[in-house]
């Protein structure tokens, strides 16, 4: 079975996100003043070829530690669908 | 003392530390392909800065997975020398020889200049022509070099003796203003525990001669081969 996997890649709530500081700023300065926040990450759509939701979960959770996300900075979730 | 400077695809200061190896210090040195599995001949591995892999993904996160890194770290792992310079100080933290990780300059931008930073520590095999709190003026050139970690790993890297250079102004004091990138601390190279491993952002095979004006850097090679010589 295929699986796809949505990863959302962020940057760990004790980390500053410059990125993010200066898109914020960029959206006060045209005046919408109701945005409070603004975090920057990334988003991956991952393809496994898995028996089960749960091998490929733990297949893709994997990937994530070796490579797809550096544990020191960042946090992520994952959504798992079948393709 | 036999130097292996690591190519990887993207790498683009590695001319510059065959130079300073081949040409100042006048020891043998090797360009290795990161393709290639073998440094038991090398005395010592650099690891030069650049963009391996473009960047791609993180800094130094896919050049950390080349055939030749299972080498590097059994180079480590055997106490022998391993300077990773700016992107090589990204793929070490990668890799995991070295704690915590380069983060994105606040400022968001590419910063290309000639910076001070203070020894703090001249204990070490790279610095020890050095004095202590001897202030250096030296070139940085990167976009990520906001070195962060955990509380408990800046406590103990602080305990432990283990920031070796902190960026600082003319005077030698580590002010805000004088930290280029936001890193915590001022923190420009830090080292590991057992002493063998140091990454630095700044770029000491640049200003190794003083007809490019200075000669600030060369002396962390100059440690690096009487460190080695003494232990002959």
């Amino acid at each position: 079975m295929k699986f796809k996997a949505s990863l959302n890649i962020t940057l760990r709530p004790s980390i500053l996100d410059p990125q993010g500081s200066a898109v914020l700023k960029s959206l006060k300065s045209l005046n919408y003043t109701a945005v409070e926040s603004v975090r920057i990450g990334k988003f991956m759509e991952v393809v496994v070829e898995a028996a089960d939701a749960s091998a490929a979960e733990k297949m893709v959770r994997d990937l994530c530690q070796v490579l797809l996300t550096n544990p020191v900075m960042e946090d992520y979730t994952l959504t798992l669908t079948e393709v | 003392m036999n130097f292996a400077v690591i190519l990887f695809p993207g790498s683009n200061c590695e001319v510059d530390c065959v130079h300073v190896i081949k040409e100042v210090l006048q020891e043998p040195v090797t360009t290795v392909w990161h393709k290639d599995t073998d440094l038991s001949q090398f005395d010592a591995v650099i690891l030069p800065g650049g963009f391996s892999y473009g960047d791609y993904l993180r800094c130094g996160a896919i050049a950390r997975f080349s055939p030749i890194m299972d080498a590097v770290i059994a180079h480590a792992k055997a106490g022998k020398p391993v300077l990773g310079i700016c992107n090589g100080f990204q793929i070490l933290t990668e890799c995991g020889l070295l704690p915590g990780v380069l983060l994105r300059n606040q400022s968001l931008q590419f910063i290309c200049e000639d910076r001070f930073i203070r020894v703090e520590n001249n204990q070490t095999m790279y610095t020890s022509l050095y004095t202590k709190n001897q202030v250096l003026r030296i070139p940085i050139a990167h976009a990520e070099g906001n070195y962060y970690a955990d509380p408990e790993t800046i406590a103990a890297l602080e305990a432990e003796n283990r920031v070796v250079f902190r960026y600082c102004d003319a005077q030698g004091n580590p002010t805000p203003e004088s930290n280029p990138n936001g890193a915590i601390n001022n923190i420009a190279g830090i080292i590991n525990e057992e002493g063998n491993v140091l990454g630095m952002m700044p770029h000491p095979e640049r200003l190794s001669e003083v007809i490019l004006g200075g000669d600030d850097g060369l002396a962390l090679f100059q440690s690096m081969l009487k460190t080695w010589r003494n232990q002959l």
